[in-house]
């Protein structure tokens, strides 16, 4: 039983990692390595606003909201995924 | 390291921005000679961005009934409301907000950023939901973040993605409240506000308005966006400023929910603050009086919006999407907003700079603000101005090189 949630909890977030990657190349001028420890801001440059527009196309992706107390907590690509997992297992 | 040291990166770019020229940021007017008029570095500059939309702040019977309320009942009320009372004056803004926008309360405010500060952070609390327009102004973000409220953004002026994520709260308990704004600060575009309207009643959400722009510019009466949209039944609230078509200082809500008055002794922008002074109250009073009784005034001002946001366009540079007071021109990049910012007041034209990340889409803005006060001479001045300093940074098609224009006088 429980294995099989677990094995279904694995695939939604391999698909919400996906998705992060995806979002996050769109938005770099050229390919980085990027791992869960990489911190959006500093590692990548981005701006606050920069990290807000990428994360509405997450939000569209995965049909969540986030709101903004909890986008403001996300500092490393590991935090993001975390949320959005929590968010998207929320509904 | 001192406790300043974060600022590192900040205060870089506020050096750079300095060593073009002026310091878009401590402006000085030696003068103030008229709501379009002052003097910088002895200089008569023609002034393109007051937000002084009805030219009200050197109206002679607002001036006088300021006066008088000064002479009679002092400088100041040193305190607030809530522990030092109400001046008759208060209490009398707020009556004549409310009758003026149809509405049975009304709140008055220090300033326009407390109003929202105040408003959003009380009305929407623990479990309740924000959901504002990813573009808002800092205000709003600001009463969002003192509240505790769960806060969500939708795309700007899309009311399907609105809708989208009201959809995903349904199920939630707690109130929702939409906020939009009438007109949008440095674009000078206006929300879908009929679309959104229809979201709201659909969702069964509240609405509110920051008319802040659109007070006294938008609607047959002035009463802003939801007047020119017809909308007005489906707003719930709506907030606005006094500092800018009515020339003063201050802010407001207006609502017709029952039991609307607790939000003063709950709300604490509100509580914890003086009071505005009699000075401004009276002001204020007679600016409301003369934008009801003064259609023309907006009439000009549409027309003034008309002839430079058509005449900038027509020059060919990249305008806002709609006609309206606020015209913003966005340049290429960062440096040329600068360095052009520069040319325009050395040449007597201040307007606004306005850099990222305060503008959308890493817009890098020449603003301009239009009023009812400007000349048409004036209009035409700061378009020959462009146009020649477009020409010689080669933005603009056309010859380079044609002499400045001499500024025009009022």
């Amino acid at each position: 039983m429980g294995g099989l949630s677990a094995v279904k909890m694995e695939s939604v977030s391999d698909q919400i990692r996906a998705i992060v990657l995806k979002q996050l190349s769109a938005l770099l001028p050229e390919p980085v390595p990027i791992s869960d420890q990489t911190n959006i801001v500093r590692d990548l440059g981005l701006d606050s606003l920069a990290v807000m527009d990428f994360v509405m196309a997450i939000e569209d992706d995965l049909d969540i909201s986030v709101p903004l107390d909890r986008i403001a907590e996300v500092e490393t690509v590991g935090d993001l995924i975390r949320t959005l997992d929590e968010l998207k297992a929320q509904g | 390291m001192s406790i300043l040291a974060k600022f590192a990166p900040l205060r870089d770019a506020y050096e750079k921005l300095k060593s073009v020229g002026y310091d878009p940021f401590s402006i000085k007017f030696d003068a103030i000679l008229s709501p379009t008029e002052g003097v910088v570095n002895g200089r008569r500059t023609i002034l393109l961005g007051t937000n002084n939309y009805l030219g009200l702040t050197y109206d002679p019977t607002c001036i006088r009934k300021s006066v008088e309320a000064v002479e009679a009942q002092g400088t100041g009320t040193t305190g607030s409301r809530i522990a030092n009372g109400s001046y008759d004056g208060h209490k009398r803004l707020e009556s004549e907000l409310a009758r003026y926008f149809g509405r049975r309360h009304c709140m008055v405010f220090s300033t326009g950023y407390q109003a929202n500060l105040g408003i959003l952070s009380t009305l929407a609390g623990r479990e309740d939901h924000l959901i504002i327009d990813a573009d808002s102004h800092a205000s709003i973000y600001d009463g969002c973040r003192l509240g505790h409220a769960e806060v969500v953004r939708f795309r700007h002026n899309d009311p399907d993605d609105l809708y989208k994520r009201m959809r995903r709260l349904a199920d939630k308990p707690g109130e929702k409240l939409i906020v939009v704004e009438g007109i949008y600060s440095m674009l000078g575009d206006s929300a879908p506000l009929a679309e959104i309207a229809a979201v709201k009643r659909e969702t069964g959400a509240y609405l509110l308005v920051d008319e802040a722009h659109s007070l006294g510019v938008l609607g047959e009466n002035g009463r802003g966006l939801a007047e020119a949209a017809g909308v007005e039944a489906d707003v719930d609230f709506v907030v606005g400023t006094f500092s800018k078509s009515l020339g003063s200082v201050g802010g407001f809500c207006v609502a017709d929910i029952d039991g609307f008055d607790m939000l003063r002794v709950a709300c604490r922008p509100y509580m914890f603050t003086a009071s505005l002074p009699p000075s401004v109250i009276a002001s204020t009073i007679q600016a409301l009086h003369q934008m009801e009784s003064r259609p023309g005034l907006r009439t000009r001002l549409r027309n003034n919006a008309k002839r430079l946001h058509g005449g900038l366009g027509a020059l060919g540079f990249q305008v806002g999407p709609e006609v309206s007071p606020i015209v913003s021109v966005a340049l290429p990049d960062r440096e040329t907003a600068i360095m052009f910012w520069n040319r325009l007041l050395n040449a007597g034209l201040y307007l606004n700079l306005a850099l990222p990340p305060a503008t959308p889409n890493n817009h890098s803005l020449l603003r301009s603000s239009v009023s009812a006060a400007h000349s048409t001479a004036q209009i035409d001045f700061a378009l020959d101005l462009f146009a020649a300093i477009g020409r010689e940074f080669g933005l603009i098609p056309g010859a380079g090189a044609d002499a400045l224009p001499q500024a025009a006088t009022a």
